[in-house]
């Protein structure tokens, strides 16, 4: 019944539609295959034949990869990605999640199988009769960019890690990718953060659920996010501010976990939410009142910039962009292709592969056409699809600025 | 001049005449049903869509409440293709008096209205806008029914068996031979031909407009006093359930969502003229303020359209004191034999009722005529299924996104905001035969959505040309009188998101299509 509740804001929003067609000319997923109707479609039109606790056949919604461009470019305020979230739900609800869906969902629960036996499980889904079998049983497609398990964890790193005993106290919301997969990008950010004198704290956390919520496993979702925001808010609540690397986990905490799956009343939630802050927007806020420290040295790379849509979702411009034009000697193309495709774990799955590559199509050439050799993008995601798409390196902007700052 | 000869004229194509033919095609006699505009375009298309259980009645008017409860399970049984089971509630919210809710509780006990007092949680549960101050709250079996699909459902049934349906056709005679009426002349409003229709009995179902017929046949003191409601249709249905409000009938006090919108209404404003739609801004702004009651922020959602509509509310002033005059006085309709009441055969009147009763009255008036035809044949209308309707499934409003869903890559979307696709429109054209997209409208919605047309009616007008002996001048024409209807709806509403749209609209049809000088 909550769901009915919950629901209502997001409805009202269809009202400001007025089918201007905007959405369904950004929309990435919509631009590249007939499977998809359309964010206007799916979204405030097909709204309005929805009724709550009423079965419908619909399935094109489940194509909506849950980008978010929708959203931030609707002229009018529809919260139309928002929308086919919930319909995505029902469609869930009523079809049944596969299995699949319910593992890739829960990156918490493979990092902790695949990291003791890391190298085992990293040459398993390196190995293609592995993956053609993991395609055939679970529907993950065989050539999808899954990342190694790193066979250490971020958070072992952290306890062992000796910090300066004094600065502005701050806490670090590292991700799952961090911790399973890239626990050097967290070293990273917090050799960063130190430089600029703080004193990082990590306390002990799990995932946000947004894969979950882009899943249309809601309930478990809130559970996971909520137990997150347990964890956090404590810190928060004297003022201090949480910073995350991970632009899509950071704007399940600053919005869509209170919007989509309408946890507005979550105070502990709403604090949280209220003082996270991605890790480029921080230092770029430190820049701008001056205190960001700018020994940085050169380094003589190109380097291709993609904002990734839930980047874009936090509303705050391209701080990556501000930051990297510091560096001495760096040149940055920023490229405008919409989307990478692989939206989460979207473009995980054997039907929808083929959908995000195509996405991904533009991005890749105008990678190419920039004569970068390494791309920066602040999703490790979508890190990862564009190293699977392009065959170049990928790396968060703030392993850039550690690079230049020699630390 | 073109004759046609048959043994039942029905003048008016509203529910209660496309019912007289229906019923009276069902016993076996021929019908001839004329119209002046399209079907349904009167009264009966000029309402909420509010098929009553009787609990509006209840307090006020026992009769009529126990003849809508009866008849809301017949029309149920037989027109489910066109009705929505919506259920139905009733609630005290804190404007209305306390102490109506016991008398409607006992209202309904004693006229065999289903009603079932419910916790007011539970009914907030099931429609969360309501009003949560609600004190007590009734379930009743209220539903919504889409009128043009009813009406087209019995003329079509009429015309399986042989009756003649012949919209756009307006009476500018009736023939009286002494004390006789012998048919009535029809006029083609398209190709203003004329016809002759011959008729052993001619009844008019014209509601409102009864007067004006009667008076063609020299009949005097056929009063009905027009009664003029307003409506307001909402972008979207901010209710699943009818709602009412739990007190004695009065001004927007009922909320209908039907197919995708969801209708407040109304008033009762006495008129000297039923083609008077004129919308008043007080009213509009009082419709608001009284859907606020019942579902809070209503007024600040957004509005699609407006429309009025009048009441057939009859007076015979014809004093000729007992026995004269058929009219059953404890019924809210009124049959007038006008042998009894004036002496003269061949010619009934049909007219005040409500949609929901509309099966009812089409009844009386065709044992009538039976009786005076001295051949009296059993009426089967309350068991009869209308075509469309045999598989007894009601409307659902998810129905057309599942529809659309089974044939997005086979057939391409023209009306965005209704889901309806290119097949439906060009079978409709055909099978109607017209050139006048509101006629397509009625049918199918077509453009009755958020955009009111904006982004549907040039295309279907693009559809429209592609048909065989239809010219650019004739599909431009169909376009512009498209726009121009959709405008009277539109203009009382311009505030918040509608005026976003009317100016996007406005854009697309001058900017675009240079619409006011199109060849």
């Amino acid at each position: 019944m909550i769901e009915d509740l919950l629901h209502e804001p997001l409805r009202n929003s269809l009202d400001h539609c007025v089918k201007c067609t905007i959405c369904e000319t950004v929309c990435p997923v919509s631009n590249v295959t007939p499977l998809f109707p359309g964010p206007k479609y799916a979204g405030p039109q097909a709204e309005r034949y929805r009724e709550q606790g009423e079965p419908v056949d619909e399935w094109s919604v489940d194509y909506c990869s849950g980008c978010g461009l929708c959203t931030m470019h609707c002229p009018q305020g529809v919260k139309i990605a928002e929308l086919n979230a919930h319909a995505r739900y029902a469609v869930k609800q009523r079809g049944g999640v596969p299995l699949r869906d319910r593992l890739i969902a829960r990156p918490t629960v493979l990092g902790r199988l695949g990291t003791p036996v890391a190298p085992l499980a990293n040459a398993a889904l390196r190995a293609r009769a592995t993956r053609v079998l993991t395609e055939r049983l679970l529907g993950i497609h065989r050539d999808a960019p899954l990342p190694a398990f790193a066979g250490r964890t971020f958070q072992g790193w952290a306890r062992k890690h000796e910090g300066p005993a004094t600065g502005t106290k701050i806490v670090y919301f590292h991700n799952c990718g961090t911790e399973y997969y890239e626990p050097d990008v967290g070293e990273k950010v917090v050799a960063v953060l130190e430089h600029n004198g703080y004193r990082v704290e990590v306390p002990k956390q799990d995932c946000c659920g947004l894969p979950l919520q882009s899943n249309g496993l809601f309930e478990d979702a809130r559970k996971y996010v909520l137990r997150l925001a347990r964890a956090l808010a404590p810190h928060a609540r004297d003022g201090t501010l949480i910073v995350g690397n991970a632009t899509s986990c950071t704007v399940m905490l600053k919005r869509e976990a209170r919007e989509i799956l309408g946890l507005e009343d979550d105070p502990d939630l709403a604090l949280v939410s209220r003082q996270t802050y991605d890790v480029c927007e921080l230092l770029l806020e430190l820049h701008d009142r001056g205190e960001l420290k700018t020994d940085f040295q050169p380094v003589e790379e190109v380097v291709a910039y993609h904002a990734p849509c839930q980047q874009q979702g936090h509303w705050i411009g391209k701080p990556a962009l501000d930051l990297l034009a510091l560096i001495p000697g760096l040149v940055v193309h920023e490229l405008d292709a919409r989307c990478c495709g692989i939206a989460g774990t979207y473009g995980l799955k054997r039907e929808k592969y083929q959908i995000a590559m195509d996405v991904g199509a533009d991005l890749f050439n105008q990678v190419a056409a920039s004569g970068a050799g390494l791309v920066a993008c602040d999703s490790e995601t979508c890190r990862w699809m564009i190293e699977h798409g392009t065959h170049r390196r990928s790396v968060h902007p703030v392993e850039l600025l550690h690079q230049a700052y020699r630390l | 001049m073109e004759k046609l000869s048959t043994d039942v004229l029905v003048i008016g194509g509203g529910a209660t005449g496309a019912g007289v033919a229906w019923d009276a095609a069902l016993r076996g006699l021929d019908v001839v049903l004329v119209e002046r505009g399209d079907l349904g375009t009167g009264t009966s298309g000029r309402f909420h869509g509010l098929l009553h259980s009787g609990g509006r009645y209840a307090v006020k008017d026992p009769s009529a409440a126990d003849e809508c409860a009866r008849e809301n399970l017949i029309v149920r049984h037989i027109a489910p293709d066109a009705i929505e089971d919506t259920g139905g509630f009733f609630v005290t919210t804190p404007f209305d008096d306390p102490a109506y809710a016991d008398r409607f509780a006992l209202g309904c006990r004693n006229t065999g209205v289903p009603c079932e007092e419910i916790e007011p949680a539970q009914a907030l549960r099931e429609e969360p806008r309501l009003n949560p101050r609600v004190s007590r709250a009734f379930r009743v079996p209220d539903a919504s029914i889409d009128v043009w699909r009813l009406v087209w459902a019995l003329a079509r049934g009429a015309q399986e068996r042989g009756a003649r349906v012949l919209p756009y056709h307006e009476a500018v005679a009736v023939h009286r031979d002494g004390d006789e009426i012998k048919g009535a002349r029809v006029r083609n409003s398209r190709t203003g031909d004329e016809l002759d229709v011959e008729a052993r009995i001619t009844v008019s179902a014209s509601g409102a407009w009864a007067g004006k017929i009667a008076g063609l046949a020299g009949i005097e003191g056929v009063q009905v006093r027009p009664g003029r409601g307003i409506m307001i249709a909402m972008n979207h249905r901010l209710v699943n359930t009818v709602v009412n409000r739990c007190q004695m009938p009065t001004d927007g006090d009922i909320i209908v969502p039907i197919r995708t919108v969801c209708v407040v209404g109304t008033t009762d404003v006495d008129t000297e003229d039923p083609d008077d739609h004129s919308v008043i801004q007080d009213e509009v702004d009082a419709m608001l303020a009284y859907g606020e009651r019942l579902v809070p922020g209503f007024k600040d959602a957004r509005a699609l359209r407006v429309w009025t509509g009048v009441r057939p509310l009859f007076e015979d002033t014809k004093g000729n004191g007992d026995g004269g005059s058929s009219r059953d006085v404890t019924r809210a309709h009124a049959l007038l034999d006008h042998m009894d009441r004036d002496g003269v055969s061949g010619f009934f009147t049909i007219t005040g009722g409500k949609l929901t009763t509309y099966r009812l009255m089409a009844q009386d008036t065709v044992d009538a005529v039976c009786r005076q035809l001295g051949d009296p044949r059993p009426c089967t209308t309350a068991t009869e299924r209308l075509p469309g309707s045999h598989d007894g499934e009601y409307i659902r409003v998810e129905d057309r996104l599942g529809r659309r869903e089974r044939h997005l890559r086979d057939d391409q979307l023209i009306c965005e905001c209704e889901l309806i696709p290119r097949r439906r429109i060009e079978d409709t054209i055909r099978q109607r035969g017209t050139t006048d997209l509101d006629d397509v409208r009625r049918l199918l919605r077509l453009g009755m959505g958020p955009c009111q047309g904006g982004f549907c009616i040039y295309r279907a007008a693009g559809i429209l040309h592609g048909h065989d002996g239809i010219d650019t001048s004739q599909a431009n024409r169909a376009l512009v009188d498209y726009v121009l209807e959709r405008w009277k709806g539109v203009w009382p509403i311009l505030y918040g998101d509608q005026l976003r749209q009317a100016r996007l609209d406005d854009w697309i049809f001058q900017g675009v299509l240079d619409i006011e000088h199109l060849p």
